[in-house]
């Protein structure tokens, strides 16, 4: 195993939590302009450090690679063991890129304590990048809790009217989750015979009774995290609450946590329990494809529909990870990093909105098209891009993880097709509402347009977006190979 | 087991300890009220200086000296340092409350000193005499503490509830002794051990010692159902006092605890018993003090019960009986009592003249009048919490392991779980510093000794946090080296 001291990885970690430091100490009131420009500088140094793996990346390679690994506590043989692989890069670009939006979102917004807001993003986002990059069971843990406390205090402090129960609830409702995950973490590092190496994970064979409890447990927490119907109802309030760069982490980065606890943990470790409650998982999968679906339909608040959006398409992802086929699965991690994007521009947007009217609510608005002509452009590639057209990047994802529906279930490809159509309904629905139609009052018609600042984060994304829709094949490469070493690890028989 | 002069400077810290006492109680009688700090200064130096020589003076392999009286070995010798230590960093965070509470009398230093010899005393004692004299030497001074203010009602009944209780625990573990020594006719530890693996000691008789035994120590830790007098303590104390009770007496009494069960009573046969018992009051203490404590509003309070719950946890480790187990403990009790430290060392820093800090409404928008001193607290309430990366989370994770090792898995959930509860309220200690609004400006620290202590109290969790194996291995190799287990 190649052992390097300090490796890119490591700089992939802690280079935004060094500069979400510094941003602290530095910027104390008064020098918000200081804070925001370090902010600035951390988040674009962070992206920059992915751009070398991403090209030194082999995705041909089968193996984790940039392996990093240093002793930590050796009494329990805990290591600080780094390591990537193709899911985990596209995840990390994913969170790179949203650090730089929620940075540049926040630039005017934010005017309360402007360091600490940019600061909790950036050291969030390394805590991110260390759970994508861990290797150590306890190290993956010890990074998916901490990230808990940062995004506490984002809702908490800079939230709306409702934030400290929003707050305490998304707190306490992933700890619950997660805190089995570390009992069934301890019970495998006592039968691998003392590791906490995921790779000596999936090699150890565990009874089946103990992978179903295993599984339960590991479950627990990335369904919560993920999350699934009927552990959802945290996301909504948290959604609501938090301020725009939150809502953005959130549903970019955060909630692909719990996707990607599937595919690095629970899929792999204990494969026979994976797949015998396959079934189970699918169920809760379709019916938040459908039935939150639904939800989002009725929803009145901007805001919360994107939130139940989420849900909805974040059941895609399981569905897809759990019909255990190659097609499924990519069209799973497409999905992830595709949804990152959608709903970073669509929070923002909803950003941009209320920042002007101090409203989320759907019927405050109407007709902004005729005062944010450029803004409805840029709206309508989002909306039409979460509704899942050809051509954006949703369309692709959403495509794969039917086909492989299809492959293994003519009826769970029948239900997961529907959101297509409901998915078109509430979005477009949505837009309508807001953008075309009557003016909903007189101060819809003093609207400005975007300034160039949200112009620029917005057309960025929508490059992205299309870019993604129209030419995946980049990301599908970067994956692919891990991928299928994934699927390979849940089809074995362990028990 | 002759005595050697020697032998002496095993005990030289003691000693010390014990001159320096007697001298700074003669020499405050002859300093005005304005001179009051030369006592200070010296019972600080006293302090230091007997946490630096245990280190000169204790053996690699445990001897016992003084007749069997004493042990000297490399645990007794770290937890003395240890004792010293939080003792003067929680005489450095009283500095200004003492002043201001008219608590700044040679009295309050002497008993602490007597105090601090008392957890000495118990530390290192290898005999059940030695141990109860420690104890009592501790005990005593504390009752006496808690009253030191004598114009306070509330005071005074906390310390008439203190005497009583912990005269009733102290009788139930000297009834407990009484019958071990009818068992098996002896007081020594080491002969206790002997006796029961000849077989000639009275079994039943020696188990019915145990269950008084853990009475006792059950009334000394505050587990559930003997944790009636914490809350009431440690709320109607001066707060320096609080401080006191709740940090470095919880390292002497794991050691006390150490030293009867493990090394006395630690045969399997006797094990299985207090291992039951001890589980059933740590089962008890977590669920009581989690959920109780959500309901306190006053922040004293909630940290007395959040310290039955860490009582819990403690006794969680312990009652496996192994190395292991007694390092998670000992690691538990170290991290526990610097976040105890920091815990209650905050209320003193805020408090002022006529002003008790302790409501939790007093916290209130912390974070914008003293952000830096609502961060480490905030690391000090995660910790307390145990979510990573604070050092909280590696001490329970540790205790956790050691129980799962055995095949605990039920209590290791019952464990996990309750401290899910326990998140509650400390993440609304969190809530209210930083998300509500603050309503006056009263929440500021001049003392600025008492900030760097508190500083480097908040970051050293943080930083073991990140770092904590080498207390880990610490903890294990004092652990393995001391303890005279079966």
């Amino acid at each position: 195993m190649l052992t390097h001291v300090i490796g890119s990885l490591s700089l992939i970690v802690w280079v935004p939590i060094f500069f979400g430091v510094a941003v602290l100490l530095v910027g104390r009131d008064g020098r918000e302009r200081i804070a925001r420009w370090m902010s600035l500088v951390g988040s674009i140094l962070s992206a920059l450090v992915v751009i070398p793996v991403w090209m030194q990346f082999d995705a041909m390679q089968s193996e984790f690679q940039f392996v990093e690994f240093i002793p930590w506590i050796e009494t329990f043989n805990i290591n600080y063991h780094l390591g990537i692989d193709g899911i985990s890069l596209v995840l990390i670009l994913l969170n790179a890129l949203t650090t730089i939006f929620v940075v540049v979102a926040g630039w005017e917004v934010i005017t309360k304590k402007v360091s600490h807001y940019f600061a909790s993003f950036l050291i969030l986002s390394g805590m991110i990048n260390g759970v994508f990059c861990s290797l150590d069971a306890m190290l993956f843990y010890v990074f998916f809790e901490a990230t808990l406390i940062p995004m506490f205090l984002i809702i908490g402090v800079w939230g709306g009217p409702n934030r400290v129960y929003a707050a305490i609830k998304f707190f306490l409702y992933t700890l619950a989750g997660s805190l089995l995950t570390l009992v069934a973490l301890i019970y495998l590092y006592r039968i691998t015979g003392g590791s906490f190496a995921i790779s000596n994970f999936y090699a150890v064979s565990i009874p089946q009774s103990a992978q179903v409890l295993i599984f339960l447990a590991l479950f627990a927490a990335f369904a919560v995290k993920i999350p699934m119907w009927p552990v959802h109802t945290w996301l909504p309030d948290a959604h609501v609450e938090a301020p725009t760069g939150g809502s953005v982490v959130l549903a970019a980065v955060m909630l692909k946590l719990g996707g990607y606890g599937f595919l690095r943990l629970s899929l792999p470790i204990v494969p026979d329990a994976a797949r015998e409650l396959a079934p189970f998982v699918i169920g809760l999968s379709l019916i938040a494809i459908v039935y939150i679906g639904f939800v989002a339909l009725v929803q009145r608040d901007m805001k919360k529909l994107i939130a139940y959006s989420s849900i909805s398409h974040m059941g895609f992802v399981t569905l897809g990870i759990f019909i255990f086929n190659v097609g499924g699965m990519q069209g799973a991690v497409i999905q992830m990093v595709s949804h990152g994007f959608i709903s970073t521009a669509l929070f923002l947007c909803v950003g941009v909105l209320y920042d002007r009217m101090h409203s989320r609510e759907i019927s405050d608005y109407g007709g902004v098209v005729n005062s944010m002509p450029m803004f409805a452009v840029l709206f309508l590639v989002f909306a039409m891009a979460n509704a899942g057209l050809p051509g954006t990047s949703g369309f692709v994802g959403e495509f794969l993880v039917i086909m492989g529906a299809m492959a293994s279930n003519f009826w769970f490809a029948f239900a997961a097709a529907m959101t297509l159509v409901l998915g078109a309904a509430y979005t477009l629905w949505m837009y309508k509402r807001v953008v075309f139609g009557e003016c909903g009052s007189e101060r819809v018609l003093g609207l400005k347009d975007v300034n160039a600042r949200e112009f620029a984060m917005l057309f960025v994304l929508a490059l992205i977006v299309i870019g993604m829709g129209v030419y995946p094949k980049p990301f599908t490469d970067v994956i692919d190979v891990s991928v299928a070493t994934v699927l390979e690890l849940a089809s074995v028989i362990k028990n | 087991m002759d005595f050697q002069l020697s032998d002496l400077y095993t005990l030289l810290p003691e000693i010390f300890l014990l001159i320096g006492v007697s001298g700074i109680l003669l020499l405050d009688l002859f300093l005005s009220k304005e001179q009051r700090g030369v006592t200070y200064a010296l019972t600080l130096i006293v302090l230091v200086v007997t946490s630096v020589l245990p280190w000169f003076f204790y053996d690699a392999d445990p001897r016992v000296i003084m007749s069997g009286l004493v042990v000297s070995d490399a645990l007794g010798a770290a937890l003395k340092s240890t004792v010293c230590v939080l003792i003067a960093v929680g005489l450095v965070y009283s500095k200004n409350y003492l002043l201001s509470r008219g608590l700044h009398r040679g009295e309050y230093f002497s008993l602490t000193l007597f105090a601090t010899l008392g957890m000495m005393v118990m530390i290192s004692s290898n005999h059940f005499l030695s141990l109860y004299l420690g104890l009592e030497l501790l005990s005593l001074s504390l009752y006496a503490m808690v009253a030191l203010q004598r114009d306070s009602g509330r005071s005074s009944e906390a310390a008439i509830k203190y005497f009583v209780l912990g005269a009733i625990a102290s009788g139930m573990l000297l009834y407990g002794m009484s019958m071990i020594y009818g068992a098996t006719g002896h007081l020594n530890i080491e002969a206790i051990v002997s006796s029961i693996l000849s077989g000639h000691s009275d079994s039943n008789l020696l188990r019915l010692g145990v269950v008084f035994v853990i009475v006792g120590i059950g009334f000394k830790l505050g587990a559930v159902p003997f944790h009636m007098w914490i809350p009431d303590v440690y709320q109607g104390s001066p707060t320096s006092v609080t401080l006191l009770i709740g940090t470095a007496p919880k390292v002497a009494a794991f050691a006390f605890v150490l030293r009867l069960l493990a090394e006395a009573l630690g045969h399997p046969s006797l094990h299985q018993d207090w291992s039951q018992m001890l589980t059933v009051l740590a089962v008890a203490s977590l669920i009581i003090g989690n959920v109780v404590a959500i309901a306190q509003t006053n922040f004293k309070r909630m940290l007395a019960y959040s310290t039955i719950a860490h009582m819990g946890f403690l006794l969680v480790g312990f009652m496996t009986g192994s190395i292991s187990g007694y390092s998670a403990s000992l690691f538990y009790v170290l991290t526990y009592v610097l976040m105890a430290l920091g815990g209650f060392g905050v209320i003193l820093l805020l408090s002022r003249d006529g002003f008790e800090a302790e409501e939790l409404s007093d916290l209130r928008g912390l974070s914008q009048t003293n952000p830096w001193c609502a961060f480490l607290l905030m690391i000090i309430l995660f910790s307390m919490a145990g979510i990573p990366p604070t050092v909280g989370f590696w001490s329970k994770l540790f205790v956790i392991q050691s129980i799962i090792d055995l095949g605990y898995v039920g209590l290791a959930v019952t464990a996990v779980m309750t401290s899910l509860i326990g998140a509650f309220y400390y993440l609304r200690v969190v809530k209210i510093m930083f998300f509500d609004a603050n309503e006056s400006s009263i929440n500021t620290v001049k003392y600025s000794a008492g900030m760097a202590v508190f500083a480097v109290n908040g970051l050293l969790l943080l930083g073991l946090g990140l770092f904590p194996g080498w207390l880990l291995s610490l903890c294990e190799s004092l652990i393995e080296s001391s303890v005279r287990t079966f």
